[in-house]
């Protein structure tokens, strides 16, 4: 069984300007300043190595996913 | 407090004798109206019963205590008191117990009163939960500001080390004072030196807080009633509220009543009460401020709503800091409003970007909206622009001017009408009602 993923975002970290917003479209917004908005949280297994390649992306690191089990 | 702050906030003849069973922070206070010194307060309390709260890290009689009162967070956010100790108490390794004194919330006084009038009552607090969770040190936060507070703790503690009243170490810290300096991530960092700014998660306080042992951060008032809780039991503090919120809180009565006060009020007790009890309305209302300045507008037609987050929940309030603000029928709502968004704007931390160009971008529009120099888009651009606030910050403080904004809209809808098709009404021009503080930011943040 896998386990859920969801998108969590240091919002003190983040410096906007939105890669992760270009790499990951189906989840992630950016609203009228740059800024991400999260459109869902939870990382669907189709859209993982998405996911991936976009916290990989983050200049500043501010872009996780989180493992949901607990 | 300053001692006009002391005189205006003052418990009037129309606040309870010490009879009242919804008297019991400031039981003490009504009893002899002077501050209490350490030998008032034992001779009112009998001494803090610090064998209950020992008795191992677990089980943990002093948090069964407060699930078993029902006792919440007094700072804002209404968590159960148990389910923080609890949660700090099962972390492995010595932890720490900050106490929450810095009320950044301009139109309170609650914590700065109790602070003044029954300092002991809330170091009582302190220090159970410090024994209660296996701390050896308690911190008190205080604002740099307030200088008669800092002297009246630091005489408080003083008085405690004299009569070896205590096994944990208190210290007393005075931290530059902004809004959001008293969210409590604001606290840690800055106890771990750095700025007095929120610092978003993870890991959470209650995991690795100060000096990264488990931390335990309560509102002053918070601690007060767990201290009468360790010693009267549960069921003396269930006498008074309602079942599912207990007890009693204090409340901030200001705006356009007789007589301005901090009160104990029992939860549950209607609004209306609560503004009967500080004297009564001057004039007729339109609304009332209720929580703060994050807090919510209730139009005047709710005032019989009961004090309890249940009851406020479906009018999207809730009891918030105890504020309560009474807003006259000859005012505008919308300037108000705009004048604390503006506040709140200027007091982000300026670390996350909704908050930093968020929020100025919200107290613009509304601003405008307020003199009546709308744009055909102004309205549905605000209303996008609040419901982005939310759940994007690294603290709750976007979430808070969100929550005003919207309820602003929503209570003063015929206004926002009257200001679009007609511009400002004339209630606009009269002086502000509110006491909101200078919309400048703060100059340090250590
Ligand atoms: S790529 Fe990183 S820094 Fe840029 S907007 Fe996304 S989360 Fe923020
Ligand atoms: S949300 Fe605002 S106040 Fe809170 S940490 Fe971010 S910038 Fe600071």
């Amino acid at each position: 069984m896998s386990r859920a993923r969801t998108l969590r975002i240091d919002r003190i970290a983040c410096t906007g300007q939105g890669l992760c917003a270009e790499l990951l479209p189906e989840l992630i917004d950016l609203d009228e300043w740059g800024y991400p908005v999260l459109k869902d949280r939870t990382v669907p297994d189709r859209l993982r190595a998405h996911a991936r390649r976009a916290v990989a992306a983050c200049p500043v690191l501010a872009l996780h996913t989180d493992d949901d089990r607990t | 407090m300053t001692s006009s702050a002391a005189a205006r906030f003052a418990p009037h003849p129309l606040a309870p004798g010490p009879g009242d069973p919804a008297a019991r922070l400031l039981a003490g206070w009504y009893a002899t109206g002077r501050p209490a010194t350490l030998a008032d307060h034992l001779r009112h309390y009998g001494p803090p019963p610090l064998a209950s709260a020992t008795g191992g890290r677990t089980p943990l009689p002093l948090a069964e205590a407060m699930t078993a009162a029902g006792l919440t967070g007094r700072g804002g956010a209404g968590f159960p008191t148990a389910r923080k100790l609890g949660a700090v108490a099962a972390r492995r390794g010595r932890c720490v117990v900050v106490v929450n004194a810095m009320e950044s919330e301009p139109a309170s006084r609650k914590d700065q009163f109790l602070i003044a009038v029954a300092p002991h009552l809330v170091l009582d607090g302190a220090v159970l939960a410090a024994m209660a969770v296996g701390a050896d040190t308690v911190h008190v936060c205080l604002p740099r500001d307030r200088a008669a507070q800092y002297r009246r703790l630091s005489t408080a503690v003083d008085e405690r080390r004299r009569a070896r009243l205590d096994q944990v170490r208190l210290r007393l810290h005075a931290l530059p004072h902004s809004y959001v300096s008293s969210e409590s991530t604001s606290l840690v960092r800055w106890l771990n030196g750095g700025p007095a700014r929120p610092q978003g998660g993870p890991p959470r306080t209650h995991e690795r807080g100060v000096g990264r042992r488990p931390t335990l951060v309560h509102n002053a008032e918070t601690l007060a009633h767990l201290a009468l809780i360790a010693r009267y039991g549960p069921a003396w503090y269930r006498q008074v509220g309602t079942p599912d919120e207990p007890g009693t809180l204090l409340v901030t009565v200001s705006g356009a009543v007789r007589a301005p006060a901090v009160l104990e009020v029992a939860l549950g007790t209607p609004l209306a009460t609560v503004l009967d009890r500080a004297g009564g309305a001057t004039q007729p209302l339109r609304a009332v401020l209720l929580g703060g300045f994050a807090g919510t507008w209730l139009p005047a037609e709710q005032l019989r709503t009961p004090l309890t987050r249940h009851d406020l929940a479906p009018l999207g309030a809730a009891p918030g800091a105890g504020v309560l603000v009474a807003l006259p029928e000859a005012s505008c709502g919308l300037t108000e409003t705009a004048r604390v968004l503006t506040y709140l704007a200027a007091h982000s931390a300026r670390q996350c970007g909704p908050c930093r160009l968020g929020l100025p971008a919200v107290a613009e529009d509304f601003t405008a909206l307020a003199a009546g120099r709308a744009d055909a888009d102004l309205l549905s651009r605000l209303r996008r622009r609040v419901g982005l606030l939310p759940d994007r910050g690294a603290c709750r403080h976007p979430d808070g001017a969100a929550r005003l904004a919207a309820s602003a809209l929503h209570a003063f809808a015929d206004d926002v009408d009257h200001h679009l098709t007609h511009g400002a009404c004339p209630a606009a021009h009269r002086p502000p009602r509110l006491p909101v503080p200078p919309a400048t930011a703060p100059e340090t943040w250590r």
